[in-house]
């Protein structure tokens, strides 16, 4: 009854705890940041007369670039052409060798020893961009399209492999248990206990890894691993700036509908 | 004839499963292991086929020593050993067919397990054994499009498609709502005594283990407290083996389980046998 008895207490204020409790380090490390973008600025020259110069160049090479010219088609499609059959062979090769390597990287299916060399592949490579990678493989095996397929291999074994190897973990150990209990060997066990139930996520990231291997495709020419990539660069390097945005155009296209192909088709089967 | 000697699992969290336990299975006997959650039902029949390694002890199957088996050696064992489980594990992206002709795969090679060309043999007997658990003309149906009895039909028969010399049994009722429960524990007994199995059949369901037992081992605390024929058992050694509850009414409804199935067996005699009896029916 008298729970509101006798004076009211002073209203307590409340404020939300910050999220670092020393102040020392809260400002501090504020402060470390601001002095970094100072100093950084300075380093660069980020020079505004610089930025303003520039607007005009850019504007006139917009303006170089309309309307696009296509008379070099042949140039254009053989390029476009080169990426495809970069992209579709780096994929069948890489999707089929990440199989073992994600066997292997799957912790319930290999002893630790095997487990850890595996994952280690596994990080190395999908640490590195593609790019890098390709710069290695052009040094190592010459210009052209071998030195990008290559390379889209290994970075499809990286990232199916790695997927796949998540998904291998995350399967139900009954039903490998059961297939254990019949006297089936560690291969049997892999064909009726892991694989049926990992499948449809195989071929989802088999579609996923072609999708991006053409997105990847066209650029890697870039650094001089083929494709479409090369075309563009070496456009820009002759100052073809209609025929570098048909090029362009093209690329932007072919993505289009590899992103739109590959979205169907997965949409489909999971 | 299974014969298990002083069986110790200690888990590596310290936790023991099994202390100093000793039981043999005559061939064709069907025993039930009752014993709460935790007694150490499931170690023990998985430490048979070596699906958990036992600590010390020994198990012998028709004369060899299970526990001295290498790695390769055993997976020849367990292709004797039949297994079937509380929550199915079939092969759920898998047909009917390919779960029950698993049971072959010990005893095929690789690529006829890959290419799934099954001998002609095994096939006619993974029919016969569909027919015989009710499930005719299911043999294209994925098994994750089936209900829980039909699966555990399923499970029976891979486990029968092994021709094993033993059959262990992990709570195959424990999913299932009772009728079915009765029906799939009744079709498993049954079909052991007819091929003369030893059973080692796991289950905490005391009325449905003496309705289809012949024998009755008792678990608790690891340990095996009672070992006896159905009639043996009355209150004080649930009681031992559970703890402490009224036991009246189990004892009593176990007996009139027996008295009710009699009669509806008799009652079933002359007219034609469903083995749609869970409702496979329906669907």
């Amino acid at each position: 009854m008298t729970v509101q008895s006798g004076t009211p207490a002073a209203p307590r204020s409340w404020r939300k705890p910050p999220m670092i409790r020393n102040p020392v380090l809260r400002w501090g490390m504020l402060l470390a940041v601001a002095v970094y973008i100072v100093y950084a600025v300075e380093d660069v020259n980020l020079d505004l007369a610089r930025f303003i110069a520039g607007i005009p160049k850019a504007v006139e090479m917009a303006g170089d670039m309309v309307p696009p010219d296509f008379t070099r088609w042949p140039l254009l499609l053989e390029g476009l052409l080169e990426s495809l059959q970069m992209a579709i062979f780096s994929t069948a090769v890489g999707v089929v060798l990440s199989v073992p390597i994600a066997v292997g990287a799957a912790r319930n299916m290999v002893p630790k020893p095997v487990y850890l060399a595996f994952r280690c592949y596994l990080g190395l490579v999908r640490t590195l961009p593609e790019v890098l990678i390709a710069i290695f493989l052009v040094k190592a095996f010459g210009f052209g399209a071998f030195a990008g397929m290559l390379t889209l291999t290994v970075a499809s074994t990286g990232f199916v492999g790695k997927l796949l190897a998540e998904e291998i973990e995350a399967i139900d150990p009954g039903e490998v248990e059961a297939i254990r209990a019949t006297g089936s060997g560690w291969l049997k066990v892999l064909l009726y206990g892991v694989q049926p139930q990992t499948l449809p996520r195989y071929v989802g990231l088999c579609i996923y890894r072609l999708d991006i291997n053409l997105r990847e495709s066209t650029i890697l020419g870039i650094v001089g691993a083929g494709g479409i990539g090369a075309t563009l660069y070496n456009a820009f390097g002759r100052y073809e700036y209609d025929f570098a945005f048909a090029i362009l155009l093209s690329i932007v296209a072919l993505v289009l509908v590899a992103e739109w192909a590959s979205g169907a088709i997965r949409a489909r089967i999971t | 004839m299974l014969q298990v000697d002083s069986l110790t699992k200690t888990y590596p969290t310290g936790q023991k499963a099994l202390d100093g336990c000793s039981l043999t299975v005559e061939t064709g006997q069907v025993v039930a292991v009752i014993g709460p959650s935790g007694a150490g039902k499931s170690s023990l029949i998985r430490c048979v086929n070596r699906l958990v390694e036992p600590t010390q002890g020994r198990i012998w199957l028709d004369g060899t020593d299970v526990t001295r088996l290498g790695r390769n050696q055993m997976a020849r064992m367990r292709r004797h050993m039949g297994m079937i489980f509380q929550e199915y594990n079939l092969v759920e992206r898998l047909t009917v067919m390919e779960n029950v002709l698993s049971g072959r795969l010990g005893f095929v090679s690789f690529w006829q397990a890959f290419l799934r060309r099954f001998p002609q043999a095994d096939i006619d007997r993974a029919f016969e054994l569909l027919d015989q658990v009710g499930l005719s003309g299911y043999e294209n149906s994925r098994a994750d499009a089936l209900s829980g009895g039909q699966r555990q039909r399923v499970g029976i028969a891979r486990a029968l498609m092994q021709e094993p010399r033993i059959l262990l049994v992990d709570e195959p009722t424990s999913s299932l709502d009772p009728r079915t429960a009765r029906t799939i524990l009744g079709l498993i007994a049954d079909l052991a005594r007819e091929r003369g199995l030893p059973a080692l059949i796991n289950i905490h369901d005391v009325g449905l283990a003496l309705m289809f037992a012949e024998r009755v081992v008792g678990l608790s605390q690891a340990r095996v407290v009672f070992d006896g024929v159905p009639d043996q058992l009355d209150e004080h050694i649930l009681t031992r083996i559970f703890g402490e509850a009224d036991w009246r009414q189990t004892v009593r409804h176990a007996g009139d389980d027996e008295r009710a199935m009699a009669a509806a067996n008799q009652a079933d005699d002359g007219a034609p046998v469903s083995p749609h009896a869970d409702g496979i029916g329906s669907v």
